[in-house]
């Protein structure tokens, strides 16, 4: 009977110790994807020299040339312009949902909203290549591969991201706010945009970075649309290689410095992602305080 | 006051018509693709391999298939676990709280850099090739913070008198969870594993430099195998054929249609537990 109790309670253990494992896994993956990345990638800024690779404006593969300054600008560029862009439409339709469309529209408007955010980047891509670089094409006359296409397109993916977490930030804002500040005589616009959005300020700006890290990491979608030629933009309609594109286009035949030149730009880009997350704790701290 | 009505009023036009812009948008993309997809659409696009222009998507069916369900088999189960260990057994400390940061930022890591990390470690250090089990290995991770999320949050719903009536009755802790707080949360864990799905099937990035992109249909889990998505992106890269990338791109949407649907649905029987 003792036998018993012991082996059960051996039994209960393991398994307890596996789920603690499973857990580990996470913590366990991101440092092996850190190391590796930075094991593979590091050595070829070294070897280019850190300046040349982050500073310097040309990539010429073929002359072992390795500059990646135009793709980290035409990065910020990009998910600057999709900020902009995506940033008030997001917001104004988090502020409808949670504030002012009645039951059976937002019942509609949902949906809509999970279903773009399930929609594959890939489709974004096709969907901004037939539709959107045509038009640009139209009214500027440049083939409408451009930073521009690659704005819009970002800018559309990350309105969902905007919209849910910007959403749920305005319904935890507690209802005394929004009573009081009614029964003060403030109008239903004074009241969202006087007491409940700064009250809501950290949930909404937690989803502006979190679209800032959708919109940089972007690959398949931004190629399909931006053109790709690795040179610095001199306005917005001009054709532009992203960091992520960089990788995603060059990966597949690169050998040599090319490759680890490529790991390299993944290691720049990872530490922009570090920064954007470091970030991201941050404000979600401050909301918890 | 005058004016500030007309304030008002102007702020509350951008706010209606900020919700259109993001409604239209979606409905645009839609009827774009499926107006111009369907008509291709058939059994035998389904059902054939592709020969240049012409052709299916056979092989790419079963590609994603396989990818579907060996990522699904590797990650569920890992992700299911971690999620027991945070809720069930987890006290609050440092080490809950370096897994919760490592989930995070797992899931903020674009999906270009797991198809780096992909190919050195599975790919290349593993001696894996270019195959469908590198590709799944590597969307295992991608999707683990996903599993992890949602399933803590079923496992949250099960109320705390269904543990204590368990445990009161004389069951071992394992016992209440595999037999009570397990079925219980049962809507949510599949909630977790199709929204995973969903991740599989929309993935490029990421599997383009770990299974690669062989037309072929898949013999093992080791042969390299084109998903859907991957396909699409090869069609509308090089221009192959654009009615082709029309009906795969329909296909796609279709799919990820069902899994939202499907996904709601669970969500609802989740919300109807929480009440009961």
């Amino acid at each position: 009977m003792k036998k018993d109790i012991r082996i059960k309670k051996f039994y209960e253990k393991t398994v307890e110790t596996w789920f603690l494992l499973c857990a580990i896994i996470a913590i366990l993956f991101l440092g092996i994807i850190s190391i590796y990345l930075f094991l593979e990638g590091t050595p070829a800024i070294f070897k280019i020299g850190l300046k040349e690779f982050i500073l310097g404006s040309k990539w010429m593969t073929s002359a072992e040339i390795f500059g990646i300054f135009p793709m980290i600008i035409a990065s910020i560029y990009g998910t600057l312009g999709a900020i902009v862009l995506g940033v008030p439409i997001g917001i104004f339709t988090a502020i409808f949902m949670a504030e002012i469309a009645p039951e059976p529209i937002v019942k509609i408007v949902r949906p809509a909203i999970e279903l773009l955010a399930g929609i594959p980047s890939v489709i974004y891509g096709f969907f901004g290549l037939i539709v959107i670089v045509p038009i640009i094409d139209n009214i500027f006359g440049n083939g409408g591969n451009s930073l521009l296409a690659a704005i819009i397109i970002l800018g559309i993916m990350i309105l969902p991201t905007i919209v849910n977490i910007s959403e749920s930030a305005i319904r935890e804002v507690p209802k005394s706010y929004k009573e009081g500040s009614l029964a003060l005589g403030a109008s239903q616009i004074q009241t969202i945009f006087r007491v409940i959005l700064p009250a809501a300020r950290s949930g909404i700006l937690a989803g502006v970075v979190l679209g800032i890290g959708r919109a940089i990491g972007e690959t398949m979608a931004v190629i399909l649309v931006a053109g790709n030629t690795p040179l610095l933009p001199e306005s917005i309609t001009d054709r532009v290689r992203t960091m992520t594109s960089n990788i995603a286009l060059e990966m597949s035949y690169a050998f040599g410095l090319h490759q680890e030149a490529l790991f390299a730009t993944g290691v720049i880009l990872f530490i922009f992602i570090i920064l954007i997350n470091v970030a991201l704790h941050l404000l979600v701290f401050r909301s918890e305080k | 006051m005058n004016t500030r009505l007309l304030i008002d009023n102007t702020i509350k036009i951008l706010i209606w018509t900020s919700a259109l812009i993001t409604v239209g948008v979606l409905v645009w993309i839609l009827l774009y693709i499926l107006v111009n997809g369907m008509g291709e659409l058939s059994w035998n696009f389904l059902t054939t391999i592709p020969r240049g222009e012409d052709g299916g998507i056979f092989p790419m069916i079963i590609s994603t298939l396989y990818m579907i369900f060996l990522t699904v088999v590797i990650s569920t189960p890992i992700g299911v676990s971690a999620a027991i260990y945070l809720v069930e057994y987890a006290k609050p400390g440092k080490i809950v709280k370096l897994i919760r940061f490592a989930t995070e930022c797992l899931a903020g890591i674009p999906s270009i850099i797991y198809g780096l990390f992909g190919m050195i470690f599975f790919v290349t250090v593993l001696e894996l090739s270019f195959s469908i089990l590198a590709g799944a290995l590597t969307l295992s991770i991608m999707v683990l913070p996903t599993i992890i999320r949602t399933t803590e949050e079923a496992l949250k719903a099960v109320p705390f008198s269904y543990r204590e009536a368990s445990l009161g009755l004389g069951a071992s802790k394992l016992r209440t969870i595999v037999k009570i707080v397990l079925p219980t949360s049962i809507s949510g864990i599949l909630t977790a594993v199709i929204l995973s799905i969903g991740r599989i099937v929309g993935e490029t990035a990421a599997v383009y430099l770990t299974a690669g992109m062989v037309p072929r249909i898949p013999t093992s889990f080791m042969s390299s195998g084109r998903t859907l998505s991957v396909h699409l992106y090869i069609l509308a890269k090089e221009g192959i054929s654009l009615p082709k990338a029309y009906s795969t791109a329909t296909i796609l949407i279709i799919i990820v249609f069902l899994i939202n649907i499907t996904a709601n649905k669970l969500g609802n029987t989740l919300k109807k537990h929480k009440k009961a």
